[in-house]
């Protein structure tokens, strides 16, 4: 089958999804066959029905190999029929589309069975108490008990860490964008591009060797979002050096050309402007520390109870609420109660990012420059 | 207020290399000068050192004297933000403020600069320069709304109005009209005839017939040769260049041999 008529008498076929060509009309040399919309669809249920009848047939335990084999007839299949009736060019075009979707599903699949996951598993577990009561005086094999103590734990040291880390990271990048040009900068911008790499549990161990065994001191959550600060910093300089990066030179010219100088156009004109995605990049950096782990086992330690003060004592925080109810901290095992208690914990650490992260956008749509 | 601009052997740098040579140029106050020349030559550039905006540049640097009335704005101690705010500037491309309103915009060289001023004070400041800009009576009943919303010409009358709410004593003007509609361009030229009675217009121009109409004097900038600097090669008065100058380079290219 030609993708088009080519030289000689038009030929007039029966309609058919195997040839494409319908009734009775003369073949033109723009006009190509092409497969019916319903094609991929039937090439995948075909596939899957060939796959398990291998299966059946074939004895296979499990659905690996069945998965597999259906994937695998889908994409051969598909693309065979597509080079039989459309031609070598949509053929190909077919099998590219193909592992495109594939690597989509491959890549978002995952995600969504997380997702869900944790949202069926945790949710059991949600109460008004939990939100509310500590761990204090409930043992493992109690019910009852919350996570109050581990959320604001959590909440607090984000925010130390946020403060700390954010006015770093913003100032540092207008400084790469608006003054450095020698050396100085090319040093800045290599030494952040490092520090993007560090592992958090090293950043966590410079913090424990500096101030818990330099000083003597025992764990408490300000040590911990010191070392969360220095995760936060590169994430903030280079996301926002790029937001600022993208404010049109015109601006600033048009303010220097007024006789405005060069700090005040910064802050008049240039943050302004840029002050949605400098937004979204701070929340890109809160959402990266909000769940790390590492510095936090070494330098917060946790306890059952609720302890607001960041500068003295042990402070629980969510993931190592999760880590503890699975019996870590204690060397034993977990029951049905701890688990369910340390998915509530999971999932709410992913709400509260999706939270920050929702309310960033709606921020950014207010502070976005308007055209009307 | 207007004021009269002498340059005096000026090179203009970047880094090491020299974009114009040797510039040298007096212009009369409450005139409308001309820069014309083939792409590349360099008139923009010099436009820029009128106000000290080409320092701007990273390794941009020039060497000479430029006098306002008489005052050199090179000399020791001077401050670029002064200067700016006496040489006013107009871009090519219309850049008007995308997170201010228009009242905004107009009033920016006065807001953004931090300099208290009540409200009548800057209704009036706004009024003035809109009327000064001919875009009063567009935009007169909205000028609450973001300034990016208005189209090409009345954003470059926009861009226009804003910078004579300063009171510049010299308006340069680069390339104002290059990216607007022909209806646009003779409304800005109309207004370049109006401004001249209060302030001294120096602007660059593609196009010669836009030089021809609107200013008194042109001076044409060329190329000596490939990768060699640019130099003032002609000043006079617009007519004279355009029916009988002296140098064969300023022939050729108002009769289109070249650039």
């Amino acid at each position: 089958m030609r993708e088009y008529a080519g030289s000689g008498a038009p030929t007039v076929q029966a309609p058919s999804p195997f040839s494409g060509r319908p009734k009775d009309v003369p073949v033109s040399s723009l006009v190509g066959a092409r497969l019916p919309s319903w094609a991929p669809y039937a090439a995948g249920v075909a596939a899957v029905a060939v796959a398990l009848g291998l299966r059946w047939l074939l004895s296979w335990t499990g659905w690996g190999t069945a998965f597999w084999t259906a994937a695998l007839l889908f994409v051969i299949g598909l693309t065979v029929w597509s080079f039989s009736v459309e031609g070598r060019r949509r053929a190909k075009d077919r099998f590219a589309s193909t592992l495109i979707y594939a690597s989509f599903v491959a890549a978002v699949v995952p995600l969504l069975l997380i997702l869900f996951y944790i949202g069926v598993k945790g949710f059991s577990v949600f109460s008004a108490d939990f939100f509310t009561k500590s761990m204090n005086g409930v043992t493992s094999r109690q019910e009852g008990g919350g996570l109050y103590h581990a959320l604001i734990g959590t909440l607090e040291l984000v925010a130390i860490a946020s403060v700390i880390a954010l006015p770093i990271g913003i100032f540092t990048a207008i400084y790469l964008v608006e003054y450095g040009r020698g050396t100085f900068a090319k040093a800045v911008t290599f030494f952040v591009d490092v520090m993007t790499g560090v592992p958090s549990i090293v950043a966590g161990l410079f913090v424990y060797t500096f101030l818990l065994l330099g000083f003597g001191m025992r764990p408490f959550g300000f040590a911990g979002a010191l070392a969360l600060a220095i995760l936060m910093i590169p994430v903030a300089v280079r996301s926002s050096e790029e937001m600022l990066k993208l404010v049109p030179r015109d601006l600033r010219e048009a303010s220097y050309a007024l006789g405005v100088p060069k700090w005040r156009t910064i802050l008049k004109v240039v943050l302004p402007t840029a002050m949605s995605g400098l937004i979204t990049s701070s929340l890109l950096a809160i959402a990266r520390i909000t769940g790390e782990t590492a510095p936090l086992i070494l330098l917060v330690g946790y306890t059952a109870r609720i302890n607001y003060d960041p500068f003295s004592g042990d402070m629980a925080t969510l993931p190592m609420m999760v880590w503890d109810q699975l019996g870590k901290r204690a060397g034993t095992t977990s029951n049905d109660l701890t688990e369910a208690r340390a998915w509530g914990a999971a999932l709410t650490l992913v709400l509260l990012v999706l939270i920050l992260n929702v309310g960033a956008r709606l921020l950014a749509r207010l502070f976005q420059p308007k055209a009307r | 207020m207007a004021k009269r601009i002498d340059v005096d052997d000026v090179n203009v740098y970047y880094s090491d290399f020299l974009a114009v040579e040797g510039a040298s140029i007096n212009i009369a106050p409450l005139s409308v000068t001309a820069f014309i020349g083939p792409s590349g030559c360099g008139k923009s550039t010099f436009l820029r050192v009128l106000n000290r905006m080409h320092e701007v540049i990273p390794g941009g640097r020039v060497s000479g004297s430029v006098l306002l009335d008489g005052e050199d704005l090179y000399g020791p101690g001077v401050d670029p933000v002064n200067v700016r705010r006496t040489v006013g500037m107009v871009f090519q491309k219309a850049n008007p403020f995308p997170t201010m309103s228009i009242y905004d915009n107009v009033i920016a060289g006065y807001k953004i600069a931090g300099s208290r001023k009540n409200k009548s004070e800057t209704d009036d400041i706004v009024e003035r320069s809109l009327k000064g800009a001919n875009l009063w009576e567009e935009v007169k009943q909205r000028l609450n709304r973001p300034g990016a919303g208005l189209s090409g010409g009345q954003q470059q009358r926009l861009c226009i109005a804003r910078a004579i709410a300063v009171e510049p004593s010299v308006l340069l003007m680069d390339e104002p009209c290059s990216a607007l509609d022909p209806i646009s361009t003779l409304a800005i030229e109309d207004l370049i005839a109006e401004l001249k009675s209060s302030y001294t217009i120096v602007i660059v121009t593609h196009n010669m017939q836009q030089a021809a109409r609107v200013s008194d004097r042109t001076a044409f900038f060329n190329l000596a040769g490939v990768g060699q600097p640019g130099k003032l090669v002609e000043y006079d008065d617009t007519a004279k260049i355009f029916s009988n100058p002296t140098e064969k380079a300023t022939e050729d290219y108002i009769s289109g041999r070249f650039g």
